[in-house]
């Protein structure tokens, strides 16, 4: 295979990588690094360097589009990047000790761990649960649009949702993704912040996240050009497609997709891993 | 705890120009990327990649000022890689605008929280 064609169908999958990961609020990451190491043999290394560069292009594209639509909220996210960026660079140190195989462990248990959490019922949103004082300290609550008008939220368990989100940024750093999974668990099912408002901040935070790891895997030769170029030019134009889609679509189905996907890259990236053919 | 916030830098002007902020960042990276990616693929897209070993980048595609100057010299992959840093560079810039409208706005608390972030972003590219 030569460099052009091999670009051209890492492109193609990246743009379909792109597309999942906007749908589903993963940011696309999380698709590239099984895409590279299980499809095209490509050392994980390389390939959660490419995928984190990624996952910058797509959060920060789609977030674009989010922030104006008003679902985004920039005090949660600018609040929970402390969390997440700390973490990031602790994941990134820890990227440069563990071995390929230990990482495709860990990777696999995150993808099958995330598919899980995404299918637990949640309790819905209670009023009579008592406001956390820390929410509004920080004014973290807020207002999403609806076709009834913007509809008021209030923000929980502001203490175990910011260490959630340290754990995102360390997986984060350790495997070149988003974490998004982890971020809008945090968010939607700690914090209790309503499913549309966590994808689309989650998305809008990841670029920061990812912008930590990414400047240490740089500096340690983790970022090969050939290959992050087809990656970013196809996750990109994928990215945007994928959050068009977003804003109309069921919730529950959104959550259906996001699972499949994520539980069946998990169980092949655990299997490849533990058999020590990363 | 805030203070007077001024008129004209309301958390919802500060979200658009944030967006357009993300926009132009993703934007230009993306145009240096392709540049760099099409003088990549004419001049060596008929070698064959190897990414099956992992040797690392050499030193001059790892730091900021070698991958400036390999980017000048017309190299495809200095300019990729010039192209990769600008993206890089986005959320970081928008942390920073973010920094700005807080303090602005006169909201030390936010001001804060977002100077550490900034704080830390610096230290993972300067490290």
């Amino acid at each position: 295979m030569t460099v052009l064609e091999f670009s051209l169908l890492v492109w193609l999958g990246a743009f379909a990588a792109g597309f999942l990961g906007a749908l589903t609020g993963l940011g696309g990451g999380v698709v590239i690094t099984p895409l590279l190491t299980l499809g095209f043999g490509v050392d994980i290394r390389y390939a959660i360097g490419a995928s984190l560069v990624s996952v910058i292009a797509t959060s920060s594209g789609a977030a674009a589009a989010y922030v104006k639509e008003g679902y985004s909220n920039i005090r949660i996210g600018m609040f929970l990047e402390v969390a997440t960026t700390v973490g990031a660079l602790v994941g990134a140190f820890l990227a440069g000790i563990a071995s390929p195989g230990a990482i495709a462990v860990v990777f696999g248990l995150v993808l099958l761990y995330s598919a899980y959490l995404a299918e637990q019922p949640r309790p819905e949103p209670s009023a009579a649960e008592p406001p956390d004082r820390l929410a509004n300290f920080l004014r973290l609550n807020g207002s999403y649009p609806t076709p009834d008008g913007p509809r008021a939220y209030h923000v929980r368990h502001v203490p175990a949702g910011f260490s959630l989100m340290f754990v995102a940024g360390v997986l984060s750093g350790l495997l070149g993704i988003g974490s998004g999974a982890v971020k809008v668990l945090a968010m939607d099912q700690v914090m209790r912040i309503p499913f549309k408002v966590s994808t689309t901040t989650s998305n809008f935070m990841i670029g920061v996240t990812a912008a930590a790891g990414a400047g240490v895997y740089l500096r340690r030769g983790y970022i090969d050009p050939g290959l992050a170029m087809p990656i970013v030019l196809g996750v990109l134009p994928g990215a945007l497609a994928g959050s068009r889609v977003l804003v109309g679509a069921k919730i529950r189905r959104l959550r259906l997709v996001f699972s499949i996907v994520v539980a069946v890259l998990g169980l092949e990236m655990l299997y490849k891993g533990l058999t020590g053919r990363l | 705890m805030t203070g007077e916030r001024r008129p004209g830098w309301t958390d919802k002007r500060v979200e658009q120009v944030v967006g357009n902020l993300l926009r132009a960042g993703v934007g230009l990276a993306a145009t240096v990327v392709l540049i760099g990616g099409l003088l990549y693929l004419v001049r060596h897209g008929a070698s064959s990649p190897h990414y099956g070993v992992f040797e690392g980048e050499p030193a001059s595609l790892q730091s900021l000022d070698g991958i400036a100057r390999a980017a000048l010299r017309g190299q495809s992959r200095g300019v990729i890689q010039l192209g990769l840093v600008l993206l890089i560079l986005t959320p970081i810039a928008r942390v920073a605008f973010s920094l700005f409208a807080f303090a602005r706005a006169s909201d030390w608390v936010f001001a804060s929280v977002t100077a550490i972030v900034l704080a830390l972003l610096v230290y993972s590219l300067l490290l």
